[in-house]
C-alpha cells in the first residue's frame, strides 16, 4: 500500500567501462535513467541513430521471420493471446548471440523465400487469366498472327451478337460476285460475342475487311504467337512449375522450424541492443569520461552504488531530491491488492507524496464485482479458469498475470454473492431436481441472505448503503491527505463538514415514510435522535458555508462561494444512486441464467431431454458468463474511477521506466551464482 | 382472454424489441468501426471486440424486463391479468427499458465508435476508453431499475 520512495542517483564513471556497465545496468533493469538535466556544452553526444535502427530492422527482420514461420510450420506457434515467455538458459542465449549472422541470414532467406513464392502467385494468376482468354481460340489450327499465304489473307477477330457462319459469310462477302472466295470458321460463342476467322483472297481482303468493321469486326487485343492450344499448353506447365515451386518455398521455410527459438531469442537481442543505443545517444560524455542520471528504488540504491564503485571504478552520488524533482512512480502492494495495480494503472498512476489508493480500492473492487456478477457457478468457472492459467502458464506478461489474478479473486467474491443471493447457475439445481428427477419440493438451494428478485427495492437500500461507505471511505482518504500535508483547517472544511452534511440528511432520511415505503419496514428514531440528526446537518451546512470559499478574503464572496458549495450536495446524490447497478446488474445475472434454464429444459425430462438440455445450457450460460462479466468489469471500473475517485484522487504520476532488455519472447534463466 | 392480458402482454414484448433494436443498431456501427481497426492491426481485436459489445446490453436489459413481466402476468407464471387497469399498468412499467433502451443504446454506439478510434491511435488508453461508453449506460441502467421496480410492484 504504498508508493516505493525513490534515490536519485548520479554515476560518472570511465568511458572504457561504458559499455560493461550499461550492460550490466541493463540488466539489473532498477533504474530509470534521465539524462535531461545534464546540460554543460562541453558534454558531447553520441549519433547512435544508424545503429538503433539497424538493430531496429534486425528485430523486425526476424519477427517478420517468425510470423511467417508460425503460419507455414504452426508446430512452432506459442500460446496466443496467452503467450507464455520462452525460458531461454544463459548458455543458449550466449550461443545464438554468437552465431547472430548466421540466424539473420536465415530470416533473410525466409523473406527471400517469401518474396518469391509471392511473385510465383502472381505469376499464377497472370497465366490463369492468359489461358482463360485464349480458350475461344482453341480451335484454331494455325497461330492467331498468321498472315495468310502469298495469295490469301487471315482475319481473325470477334464479332458483336451470336451469328452462325452462313450469316456471317453473307456479311463479309456482301458486295461481292456469287459465290464469293470467303471461307468463314467459327471458332466460338460465347457471352454475346461470336469468335471467328476468315480466309480470303488477298485482293478481297479490303472489301471483306471493311464489310466485316460493318457489322462490329475487332481484332483482339493480343495476338499470340504460336498455336493457341500450345501456347495454353505451355502456361499450363509453367503454373505447374511454379506451383511445384511454391510447395518448395515452403518446405524451405518450414525447414528452419528448428531455428524458431533462436530467431525469438536474436530478435529479442536485438530489441535489448537498439534499446542501449538509443540510451547511448542520450548519454552526456567528456573525452574521457561519461555521466548518468537517474532514478533506482531506494532500497536498491545502497546496493547498485557499491556495485558500480566496485566492479567499474565509477563515481556514483546520492543526490538529495529537488522540490522541482518529478520522481517516477512504482506501486509496492501486498499480493492481494497488487492485482488491482493494472485498474489503477488505467486510470493514471498517482503522484510521489499522494496516497496510493490500490489497497483500499482492491477491496471494493472485489466486492462489487462480486455483486454485480453474483452467481456462484460463474463465480467458481471464472476463479477455476484463472487459476489454472496462473499455475499452468508461470511465465506470463506481469500486467496480465496481474489481471489473472484479480479475476481469480472477483471469482472468488461472485461464488460469495452467489450464494447469498442462492444463484449457482441460475436456479440449475431446481431445475435439474425438478426435469430429470421428479421433484416437486420446495427451492433446494436457498440463498444465505436474499433473493433479489423477491426484495429488490430492500436490495436497493443496501446497494445505496455500501455506496455510501465507499464514498465515505474515499472522502475519507481525502482528509487522511490533508492531515498527512498538516492542513487541518482543510480537513475540517472539506471533509469533516461533509461527513457531518451528509450523514446528517441521511440519518434524517431514514425515518422518514419514503424510506418507510422503499426498505419496507418503518424505522423510528426517538425525539433526541432526529434532534440530534437536525443539529448535525446544520453544522455541516454552516461548516461549508463559512469554511470551503476559505482562500478568499472577502466574506461576501467567501459565503456565497460556500453557498454554492452547498448546491454540490446534488453531486453526493447522483453518485450515491449510481450504486443501484450494483442492484441492477446483479439482477440482469441471474434473471438471464433463469431463462437460459427455463429454455434448456423444455424438451423435458427422460433421456430425450439430456442432450438438448446440456447444449442450451452451456452456450447459453458461455453467453451470460460473458457478457456479464464484461458488464461486472466496465461498471465496477467505473464505479472506482468516477465515485471513488472522483471524491480524492487526480492521477497525475508518471510510470517508472527503467533501462533494461526487452524482451518480448524470452526470459532467460539466470543461474545461481556459485 | 382480457384486453388487459393484451396490455401487459404488449409491454413486455415492447421491451425486448425497443431496446433489441436499439442495442442491434449500436453493435452493428461499433462492430464496423472494430471491423476497420482490426483490419489496420489485427492484435486489437480482443480490446475492440469488448467496446463493441458495451452497447449490446441495454438488450439484455430489455430481454430481462421482459422476462419478469411475463413471469408475472401468467404467460410463465403468475396470474392472468384479468383488467385493463393492470395491463396499462405493466405496459407502462415497461416503457422506460424499452424506451431509454433503444435511444441509449444507439448513442452508446456512436460513443463506442469514437472510444474504438481512441484506442486504434492509442492502444494504452484502453481503461479511459471503455469508460465513455459507460457512462450513457447509466441512463439505460436507470431505467432498467425503474422498470424493474414497476414491475415488481404492480399487483
Amino acid at each position: 500500500m504504498a508508493i516505493v520512495e525513490m534515490q536519485k542517483l548520479s554515476i560518472c564513471a570511465d568511458k572504457k567501462r561504458r559499455k560493461a556497465l550499461l550492460e550490466t545496468l541493463q540488466s539489473l533493469g532498477v533504474m530509470q535513467i534521465e539524462n535531461d538535466s545534464i546540460d554543460d556544452p562541453q558534454l558531447q553526444k553520441m549519433d547512435t541513430e544508424s545503429a538503433i535502427s539497424t538493430f531496429g530492422k534486425n528485430a523486425d527482420t526476424l519477427d517478420q521471420a517468425i510470423s511467417l514461420l508460425t503460419s507455414y510450420a504452426p508446430s512452432t506457434k506459442s500460446g496466443g493471446l496467452f503467450q507464455e515467455k520462452m525460458l531461454v538458459s544463459r548458455e543458449q542465449f550466449e550461443n545464438t548471440v554468437e552465431s547472430q549472422k548466421n540466424y539473420m541470414r536465415f530470416a533473410n532467406q525466409i523473406l527471400q523465400d517469401q518474396k518469391e513464392m509471392d511473385e510465383a502467385r502472381g505469376t499464377i494468376e497472370k497465366d490463369r487469366n492468359r489461358i482463360l482468354a485464349l480458350q475461344p481460340w482453341m480451335k484454331m489450327d494455325v497461330p492467331l498472327n498468321t498472315p495468310g499465304t502469298q495469295t490469301t489473307e487471315m482475319l481473325v477477330g470477334t464479332v458483336p451478337g451470336e451469328t452462325d457462319a452462313a450469316g456471317l459469310y453473307a456479311a463479309a462477302s456482301k458486295g461481292m460476285e456469287d459465290p464469293a472466295p470467303v471461307d468463314v470458321t467459327v471458332l466460338d460463342c460465347d457471352a454475346g460475342l461470336t469468335y471467328l476467322a476468315v480466309l480470303c483472297l488477298r485482293r478481297d481482303a479490303e472489301q471483306v475487311g471493311n464489310n466485316l468493321r460493318d457489322i462490329g469486326f475487332a481484332r483482339p487485343q493480343q495476338m499470340e504467337s504460336g498455336l493457341p492450344s500450345a501456347t495454353a499448353e505451355a502456361l499450363e506447365q509453367d503454373i505447374r512449375a511454379k506451383e511445384k515451386r511454391i510447395e518448395e518455398l515452403k518446405k524451405d521455410i518450414s525447414g528452419f522450424a528448428r531455428e524458431a527459438e533462436e530467431f525469438r531469442i536474436a530478435s529479442d537481442y536485438y530489441r535489448t541492443r537498439a534499446e542501449k543505443y538509443r540510451l547511448l545517444g542520450t548519454i552526456p560524455q567528456s573525452e574521457n569520461m561519461f555521466f548518468l542520471e537517474g532514478w533506482v528504488p531506494k532500497s536498491q540504491a545502497g546496493p547498485v552504488k557499491n556495485m558500480l564503485e566496485l566492479k567499474f571504478d565509477a563515481l556514483v552520488e546520492m543526490e538529495k531530491t529537488e522540490p522541482d524533482d518529478f520522481e517516477p512512480t512504482l506501486l509496492k502492494n501486498n499480493s492481494f491488492s497488487e492485482s488491482a495495480e493494472g485498474v489503477l494503472e488505467s486510470y493514471g498512476l498517482p503522484q510521489h507524496h499522494r496516497v496510493d489508493p490500490t489497497f483500499v480500492m482492491s477491496l471494493f473492487y472485489v466486492f462489487f464485482f462480486g455483486m454485480m456478477l453474483s452467481d456462484a457457478g460463474y463465480g467458481i468457472v471464472m476463479s477455476i479458469a484463472c487459476a489454472v492459467l496462473l499455475l499452468k502458464k508461470k511465465r506470463l506478461e506481469k500486467g496480465l498475470r496481474k489481471m489473472l489474478k484479480l479475476f481469480f479473486w472477483c471469482g472468488l467474491s461472485t461464488t460469495f454473492w452467489g450464494f447469498m443471493y442462492g444463484g449457482f447457475f441460475g436456479d440449475a439445481i431446481d431445475v435439474i431436481a425438478k426435469t430429470f428427477f421428479g421433484y416437486t419440493g420446495g427451492t433446494i438451494l436457498k440463498p444465505l441472505w436474499f433473493a433479489p428478485l423477491d426484495n429488490p427495492m430492500q436490495l436497493l437500500v443496501w446497494c445505496l448503503l455500501f455506496g455510501l461507505i465507499h464514498l465515505f471511505t474515499g472522502l475519507g482518504m481525502k482528509g487522511y491527505e490533508m492531515l498527512k500535508d498538516h492542513d487541518p483547517v482543510g480537513f475540517l472544511g472539506d471533509v469533516v463538514s461533509w461527513y457531518l452534511f451528509v450523514g446528517g440528511l441521511v440519518l434524517l432520511l431514514v425515518p422518514s415514510d419514503i424510506f418507510a415505503s422503499i426498505a419496507g419496514q418503518k424505522i423510528t428514531f426517538p425525539a433526541w435522535a432526529h434532534q440530534l440528526s437536525v443539529m448535525i446537518t446544520l453544522i455541516g451546512v454552516a461548516m461549508i458555508i463559512l469554511m470551503s470559499g476559505r482562500d478568499h478574503k472577502n466574506w461576501a464572496v467567501r459565503i456565497a462561494l460556500g453557498a454554492y458549495d452547498v448546491y454540490g450536495v446534488t453531486g453526493w446524490l447522483s453518485d450515491l444512486l449510481s450504486y443501484s447497478r450494483l442492484l441492477a446488474l446483479g439482477l440482469a445475472t441471474g434473471v438471464i441464467a433463469n431463462v437460459v434454464n427455463m429454455m434448456a429444459s423444455m424438451v423435458g425430462g427422460g433421456p430425450v431431454g439430456i442432450i438438448p438440455f446440456i447444449l442450451v445450457f452451456l452456450l447459453g450460460h458461455t453467453m451470460n458468463i460473458a457478457i456479464n462479466a464484461l458488464g461486472a468489469y466496465v461498471h465496477t471500473n467505473r464505479l472506482q474511477y468516477v465515485e471513488f475517485f472522483g471524491k480524492f484522487y487526480d492521477a497525475g504520476g508518471r510510470a517508472f521506466q527503467p533501462f533494461r532488455a526487452i524482451n518480448k519472447y524470452i526470459q532467460i534463466k539466470e543461474e545461481k551464482e556459485s | 382472454m382480457s384486453i388487459g392480458m393484451v396490455y401487459a402482454l404488449l409491454g413486455a414484448a415492447l421491451s425486448t424489441i425497443l431496446a433489441g433494436i436499439g442495442s442491434a443498431f449500436g453493435v452493428r456501427a461499433a462492430g464496423q468501426a472494430a471491423a476497420g481497426v482490426t483490419a489496420e492491426n489485427p492484435e486489437m481485436f480482443a480490446k475492440v471486440l469488448v467496446l463493441q459489445l458495451l452497447p449490446g446490453t441495454q438488450g439484455i436489459y430489455g430481454l430481462l424486463v421482459t422476462f419478469i413481466a411475463l413471469s408475472r402476468i401468467g404467460v410463465l407464471g403468475g396470474n392472468a391479468v384479468t383488467d385493463t387497469n393492470t395491463g396499462l399498468l405493466y405496459l407502462i412499467a415497461c416503457l422506460p427499458v424499452a424506451v431509454v433502451g433503444l435511444i441509449s443504446a444507439i448513442y452508446q454506439g456512436k460513443t463506442a465508435i469514437a472510444s474504438i478510434n481512441l484506442v486504434a491511435k492509442k492502444p494504452d488508453q484502453f481503461g479511459k476508453a471503455m469508460l465513455f461508453p459507460a457512462m450513457v449506460e447509466t441512463y439505460a441502467i436507470l431505467a432498467l431499475l425503474v422498470s424493474i421496480l414497476a414491475v415488481t410492484n404492480i399487483g
